[in-house]
């Protein structure tokens, strides 16, 4: 076969179901052999904490963010007919029904594929995340990293 | 020609035939032939570009009973 091909998607969305487009077509790229980056920026980030309660130093304003965001990738809403909450559950029911993969799954299985999960730094810095309440063994970068890949990609998505 | 080795991916959703089906292709031999089972009506249109694209030969692909069977030979 020919060198290896990429795929890099920038997630910059916080919702559920955009998430998981972004990492169903991200572990499907790592089926085609491609070499897979996704850039997690603002909301995105969010796929990224851990559910648990992480405690770290923080100032106010970075705490209230904290508080507000959810905490981790099953406990984000989705883009149409959230309800207060009430759409993620029904969606996760149908998503059950369907046999189809869960986003913290699909997270999973995007690390077991050897995908490469980047966090955004300087956006970390907006939203108040520190590196101890995202998951271990992400990379950490900024916007150069993300092009450096980008730029010799086969597929690139914003998402 | 005998399928070398099965792959059941019956049930299975999108995007995990083509996920399963790369996990064991790996494991096989050139020219070896990989029998894959699957439920998804996806699991039609994305086998047979996975196969062109990594250069496997889809030798046969039928349906009975909404159980697809695919027989890939790997390239």
């Amino acid at each position: 076969m020919s060198e290896t091909k990429r795929t890099t998607i920038v997630l910059f969305s916080g919702d559920y179901d955009k998430a998981m487009a972004a990492y169903i077509i991200a572990n499907g790229a790592a089926a085609y052999d491609h070499q897979v980056t996704i850039f997690h920026t603002f909301w995105g980030l969010n796929a990224l904490r851990k559910d648990e309660l992480v405690s770290v130093k923080k100032g106010l304003l970075e705490k209230v963010f904290g508080k507000m965001m959810p905490r981790g990738a099953n406990k984000m809403g989705i883009s149409k007919m959230n309800y207060a909450g009430m759409g993620p559950k029904m969606i996760k029911h149908v998503m059950k029904k369907h046999n189809a993969m869960t986003l913290p799954q699909l997270i999973e299985l995007a690390e077991e594929q050897d995908i490469k999960l980047v966090a955004c730094t300087m956006t970390m810095d907006l939203l108040g995340l520190q590196q101890d309440e995202l998951l271990d063994g992400i990379e950490y970068a900024g916007v150069a990293a993300y092009l450096g890949d980008a730029q010799d990609g086969n597929v690139n998505l914003f998402i | 020609m005998n399928a070398n080795k099965v792959l059941d991916a019956k049930g299975l959703a999108c995007p995990m035939p083509v996920v399963r089906a790369r996990k064991v292709m790996k494991e096989m031999e050139t020219g070896e032939v990989l029998e894959i089972l699957a439920t998804d009506k996806g699991s039609v249109a994305d086998l047979a570009a996975w196969s062109k694209s990594g250069g496997h030969d889809l030798l046969e692909q039928k349906e009975e009973g909404g159980i697809f069977t695919f027989r890939i030979q790997k390239g």
